[in-house]
């Protein structure tokens, strides 16, 4: 394992299923064994797909959402990228994406193996841009796809409900978006600039974990804080 | 009309028609002079300002001459169309215009005049609505809103094509807010649709009545002023500071050491009205009073969370005269008029001198016998606040807030209902929006960006063209590319945002959330209740509550055993000392002549700071420092009230880290701020290192600021706001966002990627422009930084300062302001260490 690679302030989870893994407090998740880079739920082009509903939104989210990419991609040189599903926020995203994001993610890609899970928001390869299409991958103990499934699931890592978590202390309350794993099985935390969340407590996310073992991992302004599943509180 | 009315004066009275005149004889009643005279007036084809306190009969002179008009105007034959609105009157409140509705129709139907009045709100159903667009009344009674979305309708223009007079109640609480704003941009447009009309406003006593004379009439030539009348206030108010033999507290805004001596008061009167600034004080004094009240008398409590349902039930008690005293705070701050009031008790500073007269005019509404108040000062610092507030209500001076520049989100939100309204053309609108008093002075390349905004975001990266709400078509018109543009806006409009808000129900205890709902209390605001654990309990609607828990937009309460609560700390109605009082205040202090008019215990205070410290002159700004247990303090006197203090707080400590003198916190009072760290400042200052000029310097107003406000989760607050009423969000409905969080985007996350990617887009420039007026308090610390250059003054002592007691006592009272999110994070964080090292 080249310890070099690892950003400074990013938590160290021993052990997910058996395989080393990185969680970096901007979201993404790095498995150094395997050279592999996972972000979950870009929902590029949300702005723009809000924006034919007739809520103008600024129309700079794919920009805010690729530049962190990139500064992530930068830092731990992977040389796979898993995108695990809702990459883009609708069929027509790729399509609408300016000429400029789209460079920009051109470049990212380039040189690297690239895996568009497919989500439910875009179900289809997206248009134009280079990478495998795939429903999911494995790779070593771990396999990778959009949506959790229901019971044990042992080695899965998946997106989709964009999990955040909340605690009080001194009377003041704090809500961030969060890794959400039993150590078996992992949850991504969205990545996307205009993602929001779903609390942690709610059942849909709550019954996938083993509740003993459940870590909120927080994500701060620098870096990841592993928050006991019992200190999280709902809303 | 339930005003009386004056001697009879025969003269002047000939002027009016004669069903007013036997009206007015079979009563033995005469109109006043500035009731004719602002009749004369408006014949002449003016616009009137009429400035009156309460009680002389101000509401009935507003109506004079639609009421004339309206009389002698030939009746409508059978089968013409029916005319449109006559005349238009706009409160801030429903119940206002409710109000006027009963009060109005009764004169009218007793001197049998054909005249019908309407009222139009949010309440009225949409039958009647329907209906008012095709049989308008002859006078409709609205509110803000009501009229923004009458103008931006397709009939508009017929429906105001005879409007006569517009009447404006309460106008100087109209005018200081964004509600204001919207108000003049409606009647700009009312002025467009009907040339003719003129304006009538009703205030009472500003600071600055030019403002409101310039407000009422088209700014073109800029400066225009409509005629003013002023009347004289009645007789003085009887005004008292509570004398009581316990002892005034040094810190806090209960006021419990005063409760049986109000007691003693409220069995003395018929029915007295108690105001405090906030909420939790109101719950506070409720249950403090209740307490004590071995007599039963009956005490009802009245502010603007609890269950509509609730409020309207005292209202109804009050009027009917069956109530002995009401807690209130701002809710029924405004001219309305009930039961008979002989006294009016103030808990707390009263922040503005000119909040203290509205609210004193609530005693006694006859103008010529005088209102009788107490004063009473929760702590000692409020003991010269409200001998200031007292002094300025005899003088009549008056601190009313000044009107600001229209702003731009507001703006947006109009520009909009324009295009819903009819096409319009970018050169006519300009021109017409310049006519209202906020945007006279509005540039054409600001304007354009507004329109840019609301068609396509107005954002540099134009990739929305395809998007736009509003399109300029061949003929050089504006006009919505599609119906449902319409339709959101008349969802949005309006200039009110609320923090979210959730229902307070009741439930059996110990049930949780499981437990079938009982009946809904009223709202608390959402960050309140997100800090509660099921258990805690707080103080709500008069009871003392268990928190068991929320369930979607709910939170489920039960009684709570014991009395002991923790109280809600609502943000909501909290009111900056006024810059008027503060000076005041720093005058009392600095002028040992003027102690003897205060309670001994308060003279003695201030002689001990003379002794021990040093008094600082009406203009000087006082900086005491000393050390204290392991750390070393430093408080500054500003009297400028806690969001200008917080702000300098904020901007201080961001310095001090510059220089090394290691702060690690502060705290913000109305009077005071203090700041403590871990070197010793007061060294740092005398040997030269930390020259205070440099510290207070005027230039940390902008680099500085700049830096802060960024990150503040203050902007971000405001951004929200103005991102509403702009139209960019939608308004947050309750149930909403629990299903809502994963699909809508959070107006924080708007905020930082619109900041990183277009700093100066047009919203941007309007959140910082509301955040410096509004929150931040901005102007204000910019005029005491230079009020004070060269003329601070540095105490050193080897320990705390008589003066420095009270906010020193606020250490830990009060939630240390604070952005560092993360450090709680840690400690959460830190827990699970410790939990993972297991019990040892």
């Amino acid at each position: 394992m080249n310890l070099a690679a690892r950003p400074q302030d990013a938590t160290l989870l021993a052990d997910l299923n058996g395989e080393a893994a990185l969680l970096d407090h901007r979201g993404a998740l790095f498995l150094p064994d395997h050279r592999l880079l996972v972000v979950s739920d870009l929902h590029l082009e949300k702005g723009s797909a809000l924006a034919r509903r007739g809520a103008l939104l600024p129309p700079y989210d794919s920009a805010a959402t690729l530049s962190r990419l990139a500064t992530v991609v930068e830092e731990y040189r992977p040389e796979i990228v898993v995108s695990l599903g809702d990459s883009f926020h609708d069929g027509w995203g790729a399509e609408r994406m300016p000429d400029p994001f789209r460079a920009q993610l051109l470049a990212l890609i380039d040189g690297r193996d690239w895996f568009w899970i497919a989500g439910n928001h875009d179900p289809e390869p997206p248009a134009g841009l280079p990478g495998s299409t795939v429903r999911e991958v494995a790779v070593g103990q771990l396999v990778f796809r959009h949506e959790p499934t229901r019971g044990d699931a042992a080695g899965e890592v998946a997106g989709h409900l964009h999990p955040g978590a909340r605690i009080v202390r001194r009377g003041r309350s704090v809500r961030r978006r969060c890794f959400a794993t039993d150590g078996r099985r992992l949850v991504m935390p969205a990545f996307g600039a205009f993602t929001g969340m779903l609390n942690l407590r709610e059942r849909v996310l709550w019954d996938l974990f083993e509740p003993a073992r459940l870590r909120a991992h927080m994500l701060g302004t620098d870096r990841v804080y592993p928050i006991a599943g019992a200190v999280l509180r709902p809303g | 009309m339930s005003e009386q009315i004056g001697l009879f004066d025969g003269d002047i009275a000939a002027r009016l028609p004669e069903p007013f005149l036997r009206w007015f004889a079979e009563r033995g009643w005469a109109p006043r002079p500035h009731q004719i005279e602002l009749l004369a007036r408006a014949r002449g084809g003016a616009s009137v300002l009429l400035i009156a306190p309460t009680g002389a009969g101000k509401t009935l002179a507003g109506f004079l001459p639609s009421l004339t008009g309206l009389a002698a105007r030939a009746p409508r034959k059978p089968g013409a169309a029916f005319r449109g609105v006559h005349t238009l009157y706009i409160s801030p409140l429903k119940a206002l215009a409710v109000d006027i509705e009963r009060n109005l129709g009764k004169p009218v139907a007793e001197m049998g005049l054909p005249i019908a009045i309407e009222t139009r709100t949010g309440d009225t159903p949409t039958h009647k609505r329907q209906r008012q667009k095709h049989v308008p009344p002859d006078i409709l009674l609205t509110t803000p809103e009501q009229l923004a979305l009458l103008i931006a309708s397709a009939d508009a223009e017929r429906f105001f094509a005879g409007l006569r007079y517009v009447v404006f109640d309460e106008l100087h609480s109209l005018v200081v807010s964004k509600r204001g704003h919207l108000l003049s941009l409606g009647l700009a447009r009312l002025r467009r649709l009907a040339p003719d009309l003129q304006t009538i406003g009703l205030s009472a006593t500003v600071a600055d009545p030019d403002a409101l004379g310039r407000w009422l009439v088209p700014q073109q030539p800029p400066g225009r002023m409509a005629d003013r009348i002023a009347v004289e206030g009645g007789a003085k108010p009887e005004i008292t500071i509570l004398a009581s033999d316990e002892r005034v507290p040094w810190a806090g805004h209960s006021a419990r050491y005063a409760v049986p001596d109000l007691y003693q008061a409220i069995r003395g009167h018929n029915t007295t009205l108690l105001f405090v600034n906030t909420r939790s004080q109101a719950e506070i004094l409720f249950q403090e009073l209740w307490r004590v009240n071995e007599d039963g008398l009956p005490i009802a409590l009245h502010h603007g969370s609890l269950d509509v349902g609730q409020r309207r039930k005292v209202e109804k008690a009050m009027a009917d005269n069956a109530l002995r005293a009401i807690v209130a705070t701002s809710t029924l701050d405004l001219g309305i008029d009930w039961g008979d009031v002989d006294l009016v008790v103030h808990v707390g500073a009263p922040k503005g001198a000119s909040r203290l007269a509205q609210r004193i005019g609530r005693s006694n509404h006859r103008m010529d016998e005088p209102s009788r108040a107490i004063l009473v000062p929760a702590n000692r610092f409020e003991v010269m606040e409200c001998r200031a507030a007292l002094e300025a209500n005899y003088l009549g001076a008056q601190d009313t807030p000044p009107l600001l520049d229209g702003t731009l989100d507001v703006l947006a939100q109009h520009v909009l209902g324009a295009a819903c309204a009819t096409p319009f053309s970018a050169d006519a609108l300009f021109d017409e929006i310049r006519t209202a008093a906020p945007y006279a002075a509005l540039d054409r390349a600001t304007f354009d960006k507004v329109v840019d905004f609301v068609a396509t975001g107005g954002y540099a990266l134009r990739s929305y063209e395809r998007y736009a709400r509003i399109r300029r078509t061949k003929d050089g018109l504006w006009r919505i590319s599609h119906p449902r543009v319409a339709q959101q806006y008349r969802l949005n409009v309006g200039t009110i945002i609320e923090a979210p808000m959730l229902n307070v129900r009741y439930v059996r205890a110990g049930r949780g959330t499981a437990s079938r709902g009982g009946p809904v209390l009223g709202k608390v605001e959402e960050y309140f209740l997100e800090t509660l654990s099921p258990g805690d309990t707080f103080m709500f609607s008069g009871k003392v509550l268990r928190f068991e828990g929320i369930r979607e937009n709910e939170a489920y309460v039960s009684n709570a055993a014991g009395n002991d609560a923790m109280v809600p700390s609502y943000a909501g109605g909290k009111f900056p000392l006024s810059s008027y009082l503060a000076d005041q205040v720093r005058g009392i202090v600095a002028d040992p002549a003027r102690w003897q008019a205060l309670p001994s215990q308060v003279a003695d205070w201030l002689r001990l700071q003379r002794d021990k410290s040093v008094l600082p002159k009406r203009s000087d700004l006082l900086v005491e420092t000393f050390p204290r247990g392991d750390r070393h303090y430093m408080i500054v006197y500003p009297f400028e009230g806690r969001l200008a203090h917080q702000t300098l707080g904020m901007l201080l400590t961001r310095r001090l880290e510059r220089a090394r003198a290691q702060p690690l916190g502060f705290v913000a009072s109305e009077y005071a701020l203090a700041i403590w760290g871990l070197r010793d400042m007061g060294g740092m200052i005398g040997s030269g290192r930390l020259p205070l000029a440099n510290l207070f310097d005027e230039d940390m107003l902008g680099d500085d600021l700049e830096a802060w406000l960024a990150e503040s989760w203050l902007l971000k607050r405001t951004f929200r706001a103005c991102a509403v009423i702009a139209g960019l969000i939608e308004k947050r409905y309750p149930g909403q966002e629990k299903s809502g969080r994963q699909v809508t985007v959070s107006a924080d996350l708007i905020y930082d990627v619109l900041r990183a990617h277009e700093p100066d887009h047009i919203l941007l420039r309007a959140t910082r422009a509301d955040a410096a007026a509004g929150l931040l308090d901005i102007h204000r610390l910019g005029e005491m930084l230079s009020r004070i250059r060269g003329r601070i003054v540095h105490k050193h002592l080897d320990r705390v300062s008589p003066l420095a007691v009270p906010v020193m006592l606020e250490i830990g009272r009060e939630p240390v302001a604070g952005e560092a999110s993360d450090v709680l994070l840690s400690e959460a964080a830190g827990d699970l260490i410790e939990d993972a090292m297991g019990p040892t």
